[in-house]
């Protein structure tokens, strides 16, 4: 199929999906309407077990088996990576130079590195209280520790970085996950049900029972993982080469 | 008003199923996709937004005080954010496979080499 | 006044969605790609969505264009490496 029948194919699909969509957004409730019936249900379902944050309660009170999902696929997606882009026997190692960094930049990254990777602590840490959580927080922490990399330089990176680690690190974290859900099985009524634990004090950072340790696991496996595909991706682009010839 | 954000979220739709289907590069191919992926965002939080509402957090707010924009969609969104981009992340691990075997990243020539 | 705000970050996602698609380098789709996750971040906070922003935030605007970057210099050193030798 050559470019100018694919083009004509596009254009016709388009405009007919651009057709039906627009039928549907006319006939979509208005924007900004009054009635949300599953929010609001979800609203007193989250204030029920003394969980601050809505969204936390959702995420892993009320839908927590379809996070179990959504990790898994994350999961997934990181061991894909991790075996797609290991090095092959025709690849070698090239001990990447040090490049020249701006003095600047240099004192900017090494000053907002602890700063940007306690943020991304803290925001893991309130999940269940202030906007947040373990999604969010553990992309914030991975990506912060890469500024070590314009700090410093890549050798300081790797140290500080031994991916071996973070790959059991992501592993435990989803194990964890799914141990918690036993565990309300087991000593709840069932799976991922969160009777286990008491709701505490609404809140505190104790409160909402089994809410913040998922959103703990949930934490450490997005850092993990994050960590672990910038480590691949680097890993392929700075030091890994084809050994020539071939 | 009533309709404007879910139409830009079609129009954030459809310009990435264009540019998706008119790429010479698989790698701006993975970008248009991430686009596409946006504006299931932007239609989710519309759906979920009511007027004069506030984020469904209760740490600094009375319940009841005030109307709450829906939690759902906002969750649902959260968690596909994240999780999308490491699926985004296995597409870029494919197309630099596909770049050592074949050497090349535009689509029309890997077609080619089919035959 | 809101709704103004509303608007305004809208019309921001849909240019710079448009924009990350007109442009066919995929250096600076990965450039003009984290300004749209910044777009969508401004969009999400003014439709009252801290979490979702700052998750948008986190990964649109440094995770996805950072990866890009990476595999972008990946291939191109690649070919590099093909036109010394040829």
């Amino acid at each position: 199929m050559n470019r100018r029948t694919r083009l004509w194919l596009v254009a016709a699909g388009g405009g007919g999906l651009a057709v039906l969509l627009v039928a549907a957004c006319l006939e979509l409730p208005a924007f900004g309407g009054a009635s949300h019936p599953y929010g609001d249900r979800a609203v007193r379902a989250s204030l029920s077990r003394h969980t601050a944050n809505t969204i936390a309660s959702v995420n892993f009170d009320q839908r927590a088996y379809d996070t179990l999902g959504e990790m898994t696929i994350l999961f997934a997606a990181v061991l894909g990576c991790v075996v797609l882009l290991r090095q092959t026997r025709d690849e070698h190692r090239a001990r990447p130079e040090p490049e020249e960094v701006a003095p600047p930049v240099r004192r900017y990254a090494l000053v907002v590195l602890p700063v940007a990777l306690l943020t991304g602590l803290y925001v893991i840490a309130h999940g269940q209280l202030s906007p947040g959580g373990g999604f969010q927080g553990g992309v914030v922490a991975a990506t912060a520790l890469h500024l070590l990399y314009l700090g410093a330089d890549y050798r300081a990176l790797e140290r500080i970085r031994p991916v071996g680690r973070y790959e059991v690190g992501d592993a435990v974290a989803a194990s964890a996950y799914v141990i918690t859900g036993l565990a309300c099985l087991i000593g709840g009524t069932a799976f991922l049900a969160n009777t286990v634990l008491p709701y505490g004090t609404f809140n505190t950072l104790s409160s909402g029972g089994t809410v913040p340790l998922l959103n703990a696991a949930i934490g450490m496996e997005v850092a993990c993982a994050v960590v672990v595909l910038l480590a691949r991706f680097l890993d392929q682009a700075v030091e890994i080469e084809e050994e020539s010839g071939k | 008003m009533h309709v404007l954000p879910y139409l830009v979220a079609a129009w954030v739709f459809l310009a990435g199923c264009y540019g998706l289907a008119t790429s010479r590069n698989l790698i701006h191919a993975v970008g248009c996709l991430s686009v596409c992926q946006s504006a299931t965002y932007v239609l989710l939080l519309a759906v979920g937004y009511r007027d004069g509402g506030t984020a469904p957090v209760f740490s600094d707010l009375e319940p009841g005080s005030r109307p709450v924009v829906d939690p759902v969609v906002q969750a649902l969104a959260l968690t596909d954010v994240v999780v999308g981009a490491t699926v985004t992340a296995l597409l870029l691990a494919l197309v630099v496979q596909i770049s050592k075997r074949h050497r090349t990243v535009d689509p029309d020539e890997l077609s080619e080499l089919r035959g | 006044m809101a709704d103004a705000v509303i608007v305004v970050a809208l019309l921001l996602v849909a240019g710079s969605a448009t924009a990350a698609v007109a442009v066919r380098d995929p250096v600076r789709q990965a450039l003009v790609l984290a300004v749209l996750g910044v777009a969508l971040a401004v969009l999400f906070t003014v439709l009252q969505a801290p979490d979702v922003a700052l998750s948008q935030l986190a990964v649109g605007s440094v995770l996805t264009p950072l990866l890009l970057l990476l595999t972008v210099r990946k291939v191109k050193r690649r070919g590099q490496r093909k036109g010394r030798e040829q």
